[in-house]
């Protein structure tokens, strides 16, 4: 499979969650919290789903992972040892044998170590349920893991509890956790967010070196731009559960091109005590997506909005130059 | 003619007693804040940041100990106080903003008379409409509708309670306001408009800030000083401007270099090797010194003073790096 | 050989089999070492001993020192005294009850019937409410409607007076008392409290990890959910042993229970003969089976309340 094939194409993809309200749980609507949305990651590239919270990126994730059921869409996985899958469909069987394709890193490693098992049993978790190898062959793997995420020696790791790691040896272990089936993509929900500053930049760099020798592609979900572009060779931004940019990390960076990638770009502080920072202002805040309706979803805050913005459905898409695509039809 | 720093913080050692043993929480920390300037304590968990407030306000949990060290706001002994007149200095003297203070707001009082409360607490004889005008004039410097006081917490947003917070400790006109991660938990649109709420009410009240995070990069765009804390220590302290561009500490340095920014070329970043430490048996001498790349034998055995090494640049390094290696 | 290689990858010197039985040991002591502080554990962990000797001591006396003919708690009778009950006296240390049988032996007897009956009835309960807890939490939907439409149902039934008129249906022995009370509060309010944890760990992401893994929901259940209720239906257990001695007594003393002997017979035995109120002099036929009741139950309560630090640690960061 060559360097640039596609690894994940996601089409359409859509989850709708109800919101029932009063006494009889009336439905009263559907949040939108992933509406539509089409990407594609190619093999051994990175993408960096960027947004304010409640955009739907973590709901992507889970999706991605198949946490949730998407409501419509496919998710297809281009893999060597699987084929083509559409990941939306399968179920049973078909689907714990994807699960050792796909897998996920969450944010909070407090919370994503169970407390009473040891460092061994959470590692070994996915092999044993995968019916992977016998005891001897699983431990083995599982130290070749531990070391590979720098927790050495492994032996020393092992058999301690959750509680008596750092948070940065934790995250490692869920790390560790999510790599030992050789999956082919992961996704990454804001793994460094809970991290101490001198621990994070390790985890990130640990994370873009196995990455490049596992051939390991992410998903990486942030709020946080910066981090996004020290991981990510692409970036997409998602708002009210549409994607309104995508491009190259460092052309999005330099030229964001949708009005709120461009206010969110300006709003994200810089460390230069010097630089008297300008932020682009836009209105309001972020609504809830019940029902939205069915013009661009960011008319209400947008400053350069018009009556074509009002009057049409969501902009496309749409390839504006060099793979930037950019959904707005002011651009 | 007054003394131009309104609160002086001198020699401040404090301990957790757990049932381990001794936390060294804050040791032997030192600083001015002078009359309408911005201090911003810059550090990771756990290096005292967040107990060097609650310090200053009393508010120190039962376990804590305050072992030696004063603190000064405007020439009166805030440690040497009783209870009761603590209580006067909170609020009109220093008033802080929580790291978790959007929860604060109690659910079942409308917001603006939360504030009304605790300013009629603070001014006997204020009536009850003059509180109200004061609330009045306070909404709209935070960003916010003073329509909106009559509403409760749950109609506002993350954002929106945040700056209903800080109104709140706006109200009584502190001198000092210690600001404790306010916007961690807030967006980045969000954050960015508070901050420069909060910045602009600052410098236009003539206040005194102390800004803690985490965050370098908030850090540098709120904080005319900066004191990066390591482990319960400062380990240095100096303008803005001379703590990012000539970093005289290994460990400022170090996170200057480990801090991902979207400005500029992409920097490489170099990651820091270890972990803070255990603050039950912290290391001997520096404590930064098992972590550090320019560690000599004086570090691991004596600790090195806090000491001026350039104008207002005070730094606690046995080793430091040469001014203009930042 | 497999023993050889494995040694040879990790480093691990010893089999993984010792290394877990150390981990379990150390979590002992360090949870042991946690509850001692709390006084209140450590008395009700004393009474709890007592009454342990108690239980075993009577078949050794049986045994070795007591004639079964005079001291059996059941069928014994002194023929050497005249009038029953008879005070405490050197022979009969707490006297005899009216229809002339050693009280003390009847004391020692009784309380290995309270043992068992109370944990039994705790096991029973703790199995169902745990179980139930952990499905209607995990599944959901009409499985969590119906079971928690019922735990209302049961928490509002006045268990005593259900158990008085169940006995009169059923033919209760200690066994099936044990059941039915353990059944009740698994399925009453118990349940409630273990769903509204098994709720909290439900949404963690490790169970979201064990899912992306391709746990099935049974592996999820039995590796995650339930060994993390553990604690809090272990701290439930010690409430429901307190409940059950005191719901066995309650029967006994209205004669409800087929049982050989008990300390809720001792009592009704005196209270049938018209002794309850009779005056101070007749105290020892009511205060022995009265106190011991009252003692085991609160023991069990006191260990309760202090794992509840253990389990619970509201101030524990100190």
């Amino acid at each position: 499979m060559g360097e640039n094939s596609t690894l994940v194409n996601v089409v359409g993809l859509e989850k709708r969650f109800p919101v029932s309200a009063g006494v009889f749980g009336r439905l009263r609507g559907h949040i939108h919290a992933v509406d539509e949305i089409s990407f594609e990651i190619p093999s051994g590239r990175s993408l960096g789903l960027v947004g304010e919270s409640g955009c739907g990126k973590t709901t992507t994730g889970k999706l991605l992972a198949r946490l949730l059921d998407p409501t419509d869409g496919h998710i297809y996985l281009n893999d060597e040892e699987l084929g083509k899958i559409d990941l939306a469909e399968i179920r049973g069987q078909e689907l714990k044998t994807f699960r050792r394709r796909v897998q996920i890193i969450f944010q909070d490693p407090y919370e994503s170590l169970n407390p009473r098992r040891t460092i061994y049993d959470t590692v070994e978790e996915p092999l044993r349920v995968q019916g992977i190898g016998g005891m001897a062959e699983r431990e083995a793997r599982v130290v070749k893991l531990l070391e590979l995420v720098g927790l050495t020696p492994a032996s020393s790791f092992l058999f301690r509890f959750p509680h008596e790691l750092s948070g940065g040896q934790r995250q490692r272990v869920a790390i560790a956790r999510a790599l030992v089936v050789n999956p082919v993509f992961v996704i990454a929900d804001e793994p460094t967010s809970m991290l101490d500053v001198s621990i994070r930049i390790g985890v990130m760099q640990l994370m873009t070196e196995l990455a490049e020798r596992l051939n390991v592609s992410y998903l990486y979900i942030t709020h946080d731009l910066a981090v996004a572009r020290y991981m990510c060779q692409e970036i997409a931004v998602m708002y009210l559960g549409k994607i309104v940019e995508q491009g190259e990390t460092e052309e999005m960076i330099r030229h964001p091109q949708h009005p709120y990638t461009r206010a969110l770009f300006s709003a994200v502080p810089v460390p230069n005590p010097r630089r008297n920072r300008i932020a682009i202002e836009i209105k309001g805040g972020v609504p809830t997506p019940i029902d939205p309706p069915q013009r661009c979803r960011f008319y209400d805050r947008c400053l350069s909005g018009d009556d074509f913005c009002l009057n049409n459905d969501h902009p496309p898409l749409d390839d504006k130059g060099a793979g930037h695509r950019v959904a707005c039809y002011k651009v | 003619m007054k003394d131009k720093n309104i609160l002086s913080v001198q020699n401040l050692t404090m301990h957790y007693r757990t049932r381990k043993g001794d936390v060294s929480a804050v040791d032997d920390v030192s600083f001015d804040l002078a009359r309408g300037q911005s201090l911003g304590l810059v550090g990771e968990s756990g290096c005292g940041k967040t107990s060097i407030a609650f310090s200053l306000l009393r508010l120190l949990p039962e376990n804590a100990q305050l072992l030696s060290g004063n603190v000064y706001l405007d020439g009166c002994d805030v440690l040497a106080l009783d209870e009761k007149e603590v209580r006067k200095i909170r609020w009109r003297g220093i008033s802080m903003v929580f790291q978790a203070a959007m929860n604060a707001l109690d659910p079942v009082y409308r917001v603006g008379d939360q504030i009304i409360e605790a300013l009629q607490t603070h001014f006997r004889g204020l009536s009850e409409a003059e509180a109200r005008e004061r609330v009045r004039e306070l909404f709209p410097l935070v960003g916010l509708d003073p329509g909106l006081m009559d509403r409760y917490p749950h109609e506002f947003s993350g954002g929106m309670r945040q700056r209903a917070i800080i109104a709140m400790a706006l109200s009584c006109e502190p001198r000092v306001i210690i600001a404790d991660e306010p916007t961690t938990a807030l967006d980045v649109i969000v954050q960015d408009r508070i901050l420069g709420e909060l910045r602009a009410i600052q410098q236009k009240m003539d206040m005194s800030m102390i800004y803690i995070t985490h965050d370098i990069a908030v850090i540098a765009e709120v904080s005319d000083r900066i004191g990066v804390m390591y482990a319960g220590r400062m380990a240095e302290l100096a303008s803005a401007v001379d703590v990012f561009e000539k970093p005289l500490h290994p460990y400022t340095h170090a996170l200057m270099n480990a801090f991902p920014s979207i400005e500029g070329e992409k920097q490489e970043l170099k990651a820091l090797p270890g972990e803070p430490p255990d603050l039950l048996s912290p290391p001997s001498g520096c404590r930064f010194h098992p972590r550090c790349s320019r560690t000599i034998e004086k570090c691991m055995g004596l600790q090195p003073p806090f000491e001026e090494m350039g104008a207002g640049h005070f730094v606690a390094c046995w080793n430091p790096l040469e001014v203009g290696n930042g | 050989m497999a023993e050889i290689t494995k040694s040879q990858l990790s480093g691990l010197t010893e089999p993984i089999w010792r290394i877990r039985l150390r981990l379990l040991r150390r979590s002992f002591i360090e949870n042991w070492r946690l509850f001692r502080e709390y006084p209140i554990g450590m008395i009700g962990l004393g009474i709890i001993a007592v009454f342990g000797l108690m239980a075993v001591a009577h078949p050794i006396l049986m045994e070795y020192v007591w004639e079964p003919r005079v001291y059996d708690p059941v069928i014994g009778y002194d023929i050497s005294i005249l009038a029953h009950p008879s005070q405490p006296s050197s022979t009969h240390i707490l006297g005899t009850d009216p229809l002339g049988r050693d009280v003390l032996s009847q004391l020692l007897y009784g309380t290995r019937f309270g043992f068992s009956l109370g944990i039994s009835a705790a096991l029973v309960s703790v199995i169902v409410s745990t179980s139930i807890g952990a499905l209607s939490a995990y599944y959901g939907g009409i499985v969590d409607v119906f079971f928690m439409r019922l735990a209302d149902v049961v928490i509002m039934l006045p268990f005593i007076a259900i158990l008085i008129v169940l006995s009169a249906l059923i033919e209760f022995n200690g066994l099936s008392l044990a059941l039915v009370y353990g059944i009740l509060v698994g399925f009453g309010g118990q349940t409630i409290v273990i769903k509204s944890q098994a709720l909290s760990i439900k949404v963690k992401p490790y169970i979201e990890a064990a899912r992306a893994a391709g746990g099935s929901d049974g592996h999820i259940i039995f590796t995650h959910l339930i060994p993390n209720l553990m604690p809090l239906s272990f701290l439930y257990m010690m409430f429901t042993v307190t409940g059950a001695v005191f719901a066995e007594a309650a029967l006994s003393f209205f004669g409800l229970l087929n049982i050989r002997m008990s300390w809720g017979i001792m009592i009704n035995t005196a209270q049938a003969a018209g002794y309850l109120l009779a005056g101070p002099e007749y105290l020892h036929l009511m205060l022995p089976a009265g106190l011991a009741i009252t003692m085991l139950c609160s023991s069990f309560y006191m260990v309760g309340r202090a794992l509840d630090e253990v389990v619970n640690p509201r101030l524990r960061q100190r």
